[in-house]
């Protein structure tokens, strides 16, 4: 009888060790959002709890709405967001009492890729409008070579398919036979071995793969000038990006309830600091301007 | 001496009533409460689907109030009154059709369930009837294995070696298309098919082997002619449920269909299963819009199917097991 009197003592204690912790002596700063920004946001973590022990960041996906539902409801600490607010979600906010500040950390640009083996170079806006919503089904139309276009979207959940949606094709549908992935990651893997494919996502992801091509923009308002999102080194054009030269980059925001701890604000302030604007310079998305131009 | 033999005995006897009569109070006691606790694990699984199902009804029920069923089978334009079959719920005007993703389910799990049974009806029927005891025993469970493994490694294989195979083979419409998925799925449908033959083989008493091949059968016209019509329920019930499995299957289907609403029945291109749909949307969906109860009827649907297929390859099998008997 004493054994199970043991066990169930044991069951007990190891119960009591599930508890949560003390949030008090192992300071934790939760953040949850956009996939987007989820390995940018991670680097952070990681660099800033290397540099302040003691204190422990958690970082979690799950697309932007999912991060203010989860602001809202109190389980995050900041929201990682890839877009900016909608009234809606201000709005609802406000009914809980909480008046979002939103700070913007960061910068991305939306690419338009291609396989490597695709002749293609530049597209102008039209076209890759008429591309993504299906009206042109062939390369050899917008003066690539004889091939069939398959389209590579995101998930509809995705900030960056919204993005692209509201930018692209103002506000109309992906061609029904498009392809939805499920991250850029996955994506870029498709079109790097799809000589057919064509795809978007932050620019994050293409810079450094040798099998996708970027495709530079024809901009057909000022007299089909190119906004060549990459120069011909490779490199990506920065300050094309910071003049707001570029027609498909974004903020990438934190998101928080409007009356973070010291803790959460110190965490801000690094993230935006140029230490930490050189990891994301690191990460490949496009830092805030004031602090590379600084360098 | 057999008198008193008879005594000690009986008064031994005697004892262990006594002594059984003690432990009987203890025993009763504990052995109702292990009882309990194993009936109620029992009715618990029951209960669990059950409440799932009247869940997923609801649920479900409330996609055909707010969006009605008219609109899960087509979109009509209300300018042109164009109809088209469309699953699109993040579009400006929400197009709600099932039937691009219903097809898409069938194509898939149609073609992996028919590439399967091919597979795995030989491979039983080798296990049961030609293979040695050594092979069997290495070779069964290497074909269970297969099941376990993630179907999430499965995709990404089918993803980064099959699709290039099948791209360089093929020349398909899109690279990620219904064949890849298929062709992932029946790696899971197989050990499913496989296992059932064999055991439907199995389960065929000698005698109606050995009378076959007294009656101067080979053993190859003993299999085709006389064993598997006697196994076929067992065969056609495996092949049901490793299609219920597949229909059932999301990861595989979601890395390598492409995941594009195309209503076709063209494998080469590129297909949305439902289940793909419901792991792909839920994650982020709205509650209570009609986009979030349109994939709860998604669910439902699912549920029913599959629930209708394990059922008849259940009756099958029972109505098959009884005929065997002699």
């Amino acid at each position: 009888m004493n054994r199970y009197v043991f066990i169930l003592l044991f069951f007990f204690l190891v119960l009591a060790g599930c508890k949560p912790g003390n949030n008090r002596n192992k300071k934790v700063i939760t953040i949850k959002g956009s996939d987007t920004m989820v390995n940018l946001t991670q680097s952070w973590a990681e660099a800033y709890m290397k540099k302040y022990p003691g204190i422990f960041i958690q970082v979690t996906g799950g697309g932007s709405g999912n991060g203010i539902a989860a602001l809202m409801n109190g389980s995050t600490d900041i929201a990682a967001v890839s877009r900016d607010l909608n009234p809606k979600e201000i709005e609802n906010g406000a009914k809980k009492g909480l008046i979002f500040k939103e700070i913007p950390v960061a910068k991305d640009a939306i690419a338009i890729i291609v396989n490597k083996n695709n002749k293609i170079n530049s597209l102008s806006l039209s076209q890759l409008g008429a591309i993504f919503s299906g009206k042109i089904r062939n390369f050899s139309l917008v003066g690539g070579s004889d091939l069939g276009i398959s389209i590579y979207s995101r998930e509809n959940n995705s900030g960056t398919y919204e993005f692209f949606k509201k930018n692209v094709l103002s506000g109309n549908d992906f061609a029904s036979f498009s392809l939805h992935l499920q991250g850029t990651a996955a994506l870029a893997e498709a079109v790097s071995k799809d000589i057919k494919g064509i795809g978007y996502g932050g620019i994050g992801y293409f810079a450094k793969r040798k099998d996708v091509k970027i495709i530079n923009l024809i901009d057909e308002e000022s007299e089909f000038e190119i906004q060549n999102l990459v120069g011909i080194n490779g490199q990506i054009n920065y300050d094309f990006i910071w003049q707001g030269g570029y027609s498909f980059s974004r903020d990438l925001n934190f998101v928080t309830s409007g009356k973070e701890s010291e803790l959460i604000q110190h965490f801000l302030d690094f993230v935006i600091s140029e230490e930490g604007q050189r990891i994301v310079f690191e990460m490949e998305y496009v830092p805030l301007k004031k602090f590379i131009s600084a360098e | 001496m057999s008198n008193l033999k008879l005594t000690t005995k009986n008064e031994v006897e005697m004892g262990k009533v006594v002594i059984k009569r003690k432990r009987f109070t203890l025993k009763s006691v504990s052995e109702k409460v292990i009882e309990l606790i194993f009936a109620s694990s029992g009715y618990l699984i029951l209960i669990t689907i059950l409440s799932v199902f009247l869940f997923l009804l609801w649920e479900g029920w409330n996609a055909l109030d707010s969006t009605g069923l008219k609109e899960f089978l087509f979109f009509e334009d209300k300018v042109t009154g164009v109809k088209s079959s469309q699953w699109n719920p993040t579009s400006n005007e929400e197009k709600y059709s099932l039937l691009p993703l219903i097809a898409g389910s069938f194509l898939t799990s149609l073609l992996a369930t028919l590439l399967a049974s091919l597979a795995g009806i030989l491979t039983g029927i080798y296990l049961s009837e030609i293979a040695g005891t050594k092979t069997r025993e290495i070779l069964k469970p290497a074909i269970e294995m297969f099941s376990a493994i993630p179907t999430v490694a499965l995709g990404f294989i089918m993803l980064v070696l099959v699709a290039t195979f099948i791209t360089d083979i093929f020349n398909p419409e899109n690279r990620l298309n219904a064949l890849l998925a298929s062709v992932g799925l029946s790696i899971i449908v197989i050990p499913i098919v496989a296992t059932l033959t064999e055991d439907a083989l199995r389960s065929i008493p000698e005698e109606i082997r050995l009378t076959s091949l007294s009656l101067g059968a080979s053993r190859w016209q003993t299999v085709f002619y006389t064993l598997i019509p006697a196994a076929s329920g067992g065969i056609s019930a495996g092949i049901l449920l490793g299609f219920s499995r597949a229909i059932g299957e999301t990861m595989i289907v979601l890395m390598t269909t492409g995941n594009a609403s195309n209503l076709t029945f063209n494998i080469f291109s590129s297909v949305r299963t439902m289940t793909a749909t419901i792991g792909a949307e839920l994650g982020e969906v709205a509650f209570g819009t009609p986009h979030y109860y349109a994939l709860f009827l998604i669910g439902l649907i699912l549920f029913v199917l599959t629930f209708l297929i394990n059922f008849t390859a259940d009756i099958i099998n029972r109505i098959y097991r009884g005929r065997n008997k002699f």
